[in-house]
């Protein structure tokens, strides 16, 4: 089990209440797709991802990237309970979609980034490290289906 | 993964930009990593203080920001260029490679808030590819 301290719980809850989901989730996955190039290869049906600016524009990676967000959602509203609530998206990534997981990393990683960029000064140390610890449980949980 | 002469140029205008804020970013970076990734403190037992903005702190992060300046000066060569600083880690300071990586994140978050609209996925990838490669040419002596 996950040990949550006030603190914590406070910070995410915060952080999500205040964001723009669709704008934050367009801009981490696209941001995602441009540093790591290789993990385009599981949206080989999305179009143009040829350069920075394609990849920006294109509107399948900005309707994806909401979706990745509205996911994280779920975690949000459930941080007790992170593994169990994401054992069917974790059997999702791992058959049908086949995501290498050392991809949530990525993401998470390119999430940070701009949610730093947005919160500015706000995102202090201590930020910073609960919303990491966050990304890190739903990569977990994301991960623990697979076999 | 080699720097193209795109990403050289990208890397030099915004060190350009940030190098009058170098002392700070390195700071708030090295406070952020003690503080996010607590397993980097073990490196720092000789400090009496390791919270954000103490003395050995800032001091430590004006240290390491001169050693990415050097790099930066030394693009096109950082293998050789850095032979010294990778003795330095490899021999006396014995720093996991592994860390490496951990501070370029957090000096790619401090970017992020420092410089929100200048620090766009063009230059975060860049920065990105520069910091693994001045990892690896810090790494080069270990082994």
């Amino acid at each position: 089990m996950v040990e949550w301290t006030d603190f914590e719980r406070a910070t995410i809850q915060d952080i999500f209440s205040k964001m723009d989901y669709e704008s934050v989730g367009h801009n981490a996955l696209a941001r995602c797709l441009v540093v790591y190039p290789w993990t385009q290869r599981y949206f080989g049906n999305f179009g143009n991802l040829y350069n920075a600016a394609a990849i920006m524009g294109n509107p399948k990676v900005a309707a994806h990237g909401a979706v990745v967000l509205h996911g994280l959602d779920r975690a949000v509203k459930n941080m007790d309970n992170i593994k169990a609530t994401y054992a069917e998206l974790s059997v999702l990534h791992s058959e049908k979609l086949h995501v290498d997981p050392d991809n949530f990393r990525l993401l998470a990683d390119c999430l940070t980034i701009v949610v730093a960029s947005r919160l500015g000064t706000g995102f202090t140390a201590d930020v910073q490290a609960a919303f990491q610890k966050f990304l890190a449980v739903v990569g977990s949980a994301l991960t623990k289906q697979y076999h | 993964m080699s720097l193209s002469a795109k990403d050289k140029n990208a890397i030099k205008g915004f060190w350009d930009k940030i190098a009058p804020e170098a002392e700070n970013i390195g700071a708030d970076a090295l406070a952020r990593m003690l503080v996010v990734y607590p397993q980097t403190k073990t490196y720092f037992s000789h400090w009496q203080d390791l919270s954000p903005g103490s003395a050995p702190v800032r001091k430590h992060g004006k240290t390491v920001m001169s050693g990415v300046a050097e790099a930066v000066s030394k693009i096109d060569d950082l293998t050789n260029g850095l032979l010294t600083l990778s003795e330095l880690h490899a021999f006396q300071l014995r720093v996991d490679p592994a860390n490496f990586k951990i501070l370029s994140h957090n000096l790619l978050v401090v970017l992020a808030i420092q410089f929100p609209s200048d620090f766009t996925p063009e230059v975060h990838v860049a920065m990105d590819k520069f910091l693994s490669a001045v990892a690896l040419a810090l790494s080069e002596k270990y082994r």
